[in-house]
C-alpha cells in the first residue's frame, strides 16, 4: 500500500523527528510512504482565525498535491480534522456564496482519503500492536480535534497499551482542552496559559515521565509550559513512541 | 408600520434563502426517541415512581384505599397540623380521620390567609415514574394552584397504578393544555449556591406523596380508623 | 472581583463600554478565589450532567429531535408567531410586539403603571436581563424585586449576573452570607441573626426575606422557557417555587419572551422537558414546572386575571438572517455549554460583557448586538474551539462553527443584517497587521520553495533564535518557552536521504 505523508507545516519545520518516526513506523508495517515535497500548509490557522478566503488557495494547493493518492496520513488530529471536516464546509460555503462547485469538487477527494495516524493504523492497517518498545511511564492527553472532531476514541490508548515496557497512567481531566487553540494561544494568552498550566499539573500529578499526544501543536504549548514550571516531564508525540523499538529506541 | 408588522417583515426577509417547504409538521421531525425507557410492569412502574420521588426528597407512603384516612390523619398529626386546606372536590373520606380544622379553597382567600394554614391535601392528575413527578391540573380534587404553593406541607395522593405513567411523553398525552398545570418533582430546591442542590426554598418544604392502591368502599373503612390515629409527635419537618 | 465595569445590556444603539475579552479575562484568571469558586461549581455540575444524560438511552435521538423542532420552527417563524398570538388572545391574554429593548421596556412600564402599582416581583428571566428592564422600571419609579435566589444575590450585591442558570455562580457561600447580612435590611426583612454560610440556612434566609414580597405582590413579571403555538401555552421551568409564586399569586402577569421561544405543538414539550432539566441542573426533572394558557376564567378562578405576553425581537431577526449564525436561536438556555467550557471556567462570566456569557454568549451577543464594539468583536475569539460545548448542547448548536463564522465577519466584514436592515460591515479595527501577516503567510505557503527557503534560514540561524519574541509573539513567550529549532526541516532530511532509504537515520 502506498500512502502520502501529510506531515503538516509545523512538524516539517519544528518537529522533523515526528516525521522520521512516522516514516519508520509505517515502513516497518509494510507501507510505502511518499512525502510529496510540494506540500505546505492545510490553512487551518487562516480558517479558524477568520481568514477563510486566505485559506482557500492553501486548500486548493493541498488538493492538487495530494489528489492522486489513495490514502493520506497525518500525525496531527487538528490538521486531519481541518481536511476532513472543514474542507467540505469550505466547499459548501463557496457554493452558498455563488462561486460554484469548483472548490467543493477539488477538495472532496482529499477530504475522503485523509486519516489521522492512529486511525490509519487501527482502522486501515488493522493493527494495535505495532511491535514497539518504549520502557517509560507515559500519560496520554487526547487532543480536542482528535477526540471530539475525528472521534479517535480509544485507538491511541489501545496502541500505547500494546507497546512493550510502556506503563500507561490515566491523566486526570484528560478530556479537557489544553488551551492551545491555535491563535487562541496568543490572542487569549492568559486564559490559554491558565488552561495549559492546569493540564501540565494534572500530567505531573500522575508521576509519568512522558506526556504523550497525537498532535505536536498542543505539545509545543504544553512543553513550553513544562520547562517554565520545571516539571521534569517531557512531551513526546505518539508516533515517536510507536516507532521506538528495542534495537532503535527513541530518546 | 407597527412593531408586529415590522417584526414579521424582518422574519420573512431573514428567511428569504429558505426554500419553500410544505411538509406537514407531523412528518417534519424525526421522533426516533423512545416513548418510555425500558419495559416495566405496572407494579414496577409504581416502584420506580416511589424510588425517584424519594431520590428528590419527597416522603413516600403506601397504603390500601381503606387505610388512607388513617394514614393522612397520622401524617397531619405527626406534623402538628392544626389547619388543612381542602380542595372543593376532595374525597370527603380522605380527611374523615383527622381532627385538623378544614379550610376550604376559596377564591377570596388572600395569600396571607393561605400562609397561616399548616398543610394541604390534594389528589393529582398524573404521576411520572421516570422523573419522580406529580402533575396537578387544577381539577376539583386538587384545587387552585396557590393552595399547594403557600402552605409549607403538601400531602398528595396518587391512585396507583391508574394515575401513574412511565414517562414525560406519556404524561403529556394525558394532560389538557387548557388547564393550569403544575409539575412537582420533590420539595422546592435550589442549585444557586455553588451549583449544589439544597431542598427547601419558597414552595412547600415538605412534600409527602401517598401511593394508594384499590378503591375504598363508601369510605366505611376510613371512618373505622379514626380512633387509631397516632398521637402527634411534634412538628417534624424535612428539608427546612 | 471588580464590579466597576459598565453593565452591558442589549440596547443595540450605544456601543458597550466594556474592555475586550482578553483584558477582562486577565483579571479573572489571576483571582484565585474566583477561580476556585468557578472550578468547584462547574466541575460539580459537569459530573452530574453526564450522569443524568447517561440515564436516558435515547439521548442522541432526543437531541436530534430538539434540533429539528427548533430548526423547523425558525424556518417558519412568522407562521408560528401569528399562531401563538391567536391562541394566547383566544385564551384571554393580550399580545404585544416589541422590536427592541426600548420598546419592550416601554410596553412593560406602561402596563405596570396602568395597574397603579409601584413594585413588581420577578421570576428569573434572561430576556428581561437582556433588555435592562429593572433599570427601566426603576427610572419610572417602579421597584422590581428579583426572587430567584441567585438573582437576589446579584441584586442585593449591586452586581452583574455571570451565568445563565446561576447568575451568582461567581459568589461562594461565605460571600453570599456577607451580602445577605449587609444588604437584606435595605430591601426588606433583614437576614436572621447569626446567619452562617450553610447553604440550607442561606436558602431559609431568602425564603423569609422574599415571603412578604410574594404575599403582597399585585404584579408579576416573567420570561418563559417555551410557548406552544397550537395551544397558546407558556411554560416556566424552575426549582425554588419563586416562579410559581410570581405566576399564580399576582393579579397581573406580564411575560417577556424572545420570539425564538415558540414551539409548534404541545407534543414538542415531550422532548424539551426531558432534555432541559438534565442539561441544566442535571436533574431528571426540575422541582417545579408551570404551564398556563391565557388567563384565569370564572370557572377556575386560578391565577392572574390579566395576562400580557410581550414578544421580543431585539436582534433576533438579525441573527435569523445569518444562514450560519441562525442556529444560535435554537438555544434553550440550559447553560450546559458554560459549565463544560474551559475558557468560561477560568475567565468567569463577567469577562463576556453580556448577560449571555460562555460559549453561547460568545455567539449570541455579537449577533444580537453586532460586532462594532471592542467586546463584541473579541467574543468570537474567546474560545480554543475545543468543541466541548457542541458535544453537550441539547439542541446541537455547532458553537465552534458559528464562532469561526463570526471571526470571519470581524476580520473580513461583509454583508449582515442590523436592526432589520441589510448592511455591509467593514472589517473591525485592530486586525490590519494580522490580516497582512495572514496574507503573507498564504503567499509563502502556496509556494513550497519559499517555505523551504524560510525553513532553511531558520535552521541555519537557530543558534541566534531568541528566547522571547517581539510583538504579538510575546504573548506566547511570556508564559511558555519556544521549542528548539531543529538542525534541518523534515523535507531536507527526506530529500537528502530519499525518505531514510540512504541512511538508517
Amino acid at each position: 500500500m502506498r500512502v502520502a505523508l501529510f506531515l503538516t507545516c509545523v512538524n516539517d519545520t519544528l518537529y522533523p523527528d515526528t516525521g522520521r518516526a512516522v516514516v519508520k513506523l509505517l515502513t516497518r508495517l509494510g507501507v510505502e510512504v511518499d512525502f510529496p515535497t510540494a506540500q505546505t500548509c492545510c490553512g487551518q490557522a487562516h480558517y479558524t482565525t477568520g481568514y477563510r478566503h486566505e485559506a482557500e488557495p492553501l486548500a486548493r494547493h493541498f488538493g492538487e498535491v495530494f489528489g492522486g493518492y489513495e490514502a493520506i496520513v497525518t500525525p496531527s488530529g487538528s490538521c486531519g480534522a481541518m481536511v476532513r471536516e472543514l474542507y467540505p464546509r469550505m466547499g459548501e460555503r463557496a457554493r452558498a456564496e455563488g462561486r460554484g462547485e469548483a472548490l467543493a469538487a477539488a477538495l472532496a477527494p482529499v477530504a475522503a482519503r485523509t486519516y489521522e495516524l492512529t486511525e490509519f493504523l487501527v482502522d486501515v492497517l488493522g493493527v494495535t500492536d505495532v511491535g514497539a518498545c518504549y520502557p517509560h511511564t507515559v500519560t496520554y492527553h487526547p487532543t480536542c480535534h482528535g477526540l471530539r472532531g475525528l472521534g479517535l476514541g480509544e485507538r491511541p490508548r489501545r496502541l500505547l497499551r500494546a507497546v512493550r515496557g510502556l506503563e500507561l497512567v490515566e491523566l486526570p481531566g484528560a478530556e479537557e482542552c489544553c488551551g492551545f487553540g491555535g491563535t487562541f494561544a496568543v490572542k487569549n494568552a492568559d486564559v490559554s496559559a491558565a488552561m495549559g498550566t492546569d493540564k501540565v499539573r494534572n500530567a505531573a500529578s500522575t508521576g509519568a515521565e512522558v506526556l504523550c499526544a497525537a498532535d505536536n501543536s498542543c505539545l509545543m504549548h504544553l512543553g513550553g509550559l513544562m520547562t517554565r514550571l520545571r516539571t521534569g516531564m517531557r512531551p513526546v508525540h505518539i508516533a515517536e513512541i510507536l516507532a521506538s523499538t528495542e534495537e532503535e529506541p527513541a530518546a | 408600520m407597527n412593531s408586529r408588522e415590522r417584526i414579521l417583515g424582518r422574519v420573512r426577509r431573514a428567511l428569504a434563502d429558505v426554500p419553500h417547504d410544505d411538509t406537514p409538521y407531523e412528518r417534519a421531525v424525526d421522533r426516533g426517541y423512545l416513548r418510555a425507557h425500558g419495559e416495566r410492569s405496572a407494579e414496577e412502574t409504581v416502584e420506580l415512581l416511589a424510588e425517584n420521588l424519594a431520590d428528590y426528597r419527597a416522603v413516600v407512603h403506601r397504603c390500601a384505599a381503606d387505610g388512607l384516612p388513617s394514614l393522612i390523619a397520622r401524617l397531619l398529626a405527626r406534623r402538628g397540623t392544626r389547619s388543612v386546606l381542602v380542595p372543593p372536590g376532595l374525597d370527603a373520606d380522605w380527611l374523615s380521620a383527622t381532627g385538623a380544622a378544614r379550610v376550604p379553597d376559596r377564591a377570596e382567600s388572600t395569600p396571607h390567609e393561605l400562609d397561616r394554614v399548616d398543610s394541604v391535601v390534594t389528589g393529582c392528575a398524573v404521576a411520572i415514574a421516570e422523573t419522580g413527578t406529580i402533575v396537578l391540573d387544577g381539577s376539583p380534587d386538587q384545587g387552585r394552584r396557590r393552595i399547594t404553593l403557600v402552605p409549607d406541607h403538601h400531602v398528595c395522593v396518587v391512585r396507583v397504578p391508574d394515575q401513574v405513567v412511565a414517562s414525560v411523553p406519556l404524561a403529556l398525552e394525558r394532560l389538557d393544555p387548557a388547564r393550569p398545570l403544575t409539575w412537582i418533582s420533590g420539595p422546592s430546591a435550589t442549585s444557586d449556591i455553588e451549583l449544589d442542590r439544597v431542598e427547601g426554598v419558597h414552595g412547600p418544604r415538605t412534600l409527602e406523596v401517598v401511593l394508594v392502591t384499590g378503591r375504598a368502599d363508601a369510605g366505611a373503612a376510613g371512618r373505622k380508623d379514626t380512633g387509631t390515629a397516632e398521637r402527634p409527635d411534634g412538628g417534624r419537618r424535612a428539608g427546612g | 472581583m471588580s464590579t466597576t465595569t459598565t453593565f452591558v445590556g442589549m440596547p443595540a444603539s450605544a456601543p458597550p463600554a466594556h474592555p475586550a475579552f482578553p483584558q477582562a479575562a486577565r483579571e479573572a484568571v489571576r483571582d484565585a478565589r474566583l477561580r476556585g469558586t468557578l472550578r468547584h461549581a462547574t466541575h460539580t455540575i459537569r459530573a452530574k450532567r453526564a450522569a443524568a444524560v447517561a440515564e436516558v438511552s435515547d439521548w442522541a435521538a432526543l437531541r436530534e429531535a430538539g434540533r429539528q423542532i427548533k430548526d423547523h420552527t425558525l424556518r417558519h417563524l412568522d407562521r408560528y408567531l401569528v399562531q401563538v398570538e391567536q391562541a394566547v388572545t383566544a385564551a384571554g391574554g393580550t399580545v404585544h410586539w416589541a422590536a427592541d429593548a426600548a420598546e419592550a421596556n416601554r410596553i412593560v412600564t406602561d402596563l405596570v403603571k396602568a395597574t397603579g402599582e409601584s413594585e413588581v416581583v420577578k421570576v428569573k428571566s434572561m430576556t428581561t436581563q437582556e433588555i435592562g428592564l429593572n433599570e427601566a422600571l426603576e427610572a419610572a419609579g417602579i421597584r422590581a424585586y428579583e426572587t430567584d435566589l441567585a438573582e437576589l444575590i446579584v441584586q442585593l450585591a449591586h452586581d452583574r449576573p455571570s451565568h445563565i442558570l446561576v447568575p451568582a455562580i461567581h459568589r461562594n457561600r461565605g460571600e453570599i452570607r456577607d451580602i445577605f447580612r449587609s444588604e437584606m435590611g435595605e430591601w426588606g426583612r433583614p437576614a436572621p441573626e447569626g446567619l452562617t454560610d450553610e447553604p440550607a440556612e442561606l436558602a431559609e434566609a431568602a425564603r423569609l426575606h422574599l415571603r412578604e414580597k410574594f404575599l403582597r405582590a399585585r404584579v408579576g413579571i416573567s420570561g418563559a422557557n417555551f410557548m406552544v403555538a397550537e395551544t397558546g401555552t407558556l411554560v416556566v421551568v424552575e426549582s425554588e417555587g419563586n416562579g410559581r409564586m410570581c405566576l399564580t399569586l399576582p393579579e397581573t402577569l406580564i411575560s417577556v419572551v424572545g420570539i425564538e421561544k415558540v414551539v409548534p405543538t404541545w407534543r414538542d414539550l415531550e422532548v424539551f422537558l426531558q432534555t432541559l432539566p438534565r442539561s441544566s441542573t442535571a436533574e431528571r426533572m426540575n422541582p417545579y414546572t408551570s404551564l398556563w394558557t391565557g388567563t384565569t376564567n370564572s370557572a377556575t378562578a386560578d391565577g392572574p386575571r390579566e395576562f400580557h405576553l410581550v414578544l421580543l425581537d431585539n436582534g433576533r431577526t438579525d441573527a435569523l438572517a445569518d444562514t450560519v449564525g441562525r442556529q444560535a436561536l435554537r438555544c434553550i438556555r440550559c447553560s450546559a455549554c458554560l459549565n463544560v467550557c474551559p475558557v468560561y471556567e477560568r475567565a468567569g462570566g463577567h469577562a463576556y460583557g453580556s448577560v449571555y456569557p460562555g460559549p453561547i454568549g460568545a455567539i449570541l451577543s455579537p449577533q444580537l448586538r453586532g460586532t462594532a464594539s471592542g467586546i463584541d468583536a473579541s467574543l468570537p475569539y474567546a474560545s480554543s474551539l475545543c468543541g466541548a460545548c457542541y458535544e453537550v448542547c441539547p439542541v446541537a448548536i455547532d458553537i465552534p462553527e458559528v464562532l469561526v463564522h463570526l471571526r470571519e465577519r470581524v476580520v473580513q466584514g461583509g454583508e449582515a443584517v442590523r436592526q432589520g436592515n441589510r448592511v455591509v460591515l467593514r472589517p473591525a479595527r485592530g486586525h490590519a497587521a494580522e490580516r497582512a501577516a495572514m496574507r503573507a503567510a498564504r503567499w509563502a505557503l502556496t509556494r513550497p520553495g519559499v517555505l523551504r527557503a524560510g525553513q532553511r534560514l531558520a535552521a541555519r540561524s537557530r543558534r541566534f533564535a531568541p528566547r522571547t519574541l517581539p510583538g504579538p509573539g510575546r504573548a506566547w513567550t511570556d508564559s511558555r518557552d519556544l521549542p528548539p529549532l531543529p538542525a534541518e526541516p523534515f523535507r531536507d532530511w527526506w530529500q537528502r536521504t530519499r525518505g531514510g532509504k540512504d541512511t538508517a537515520r
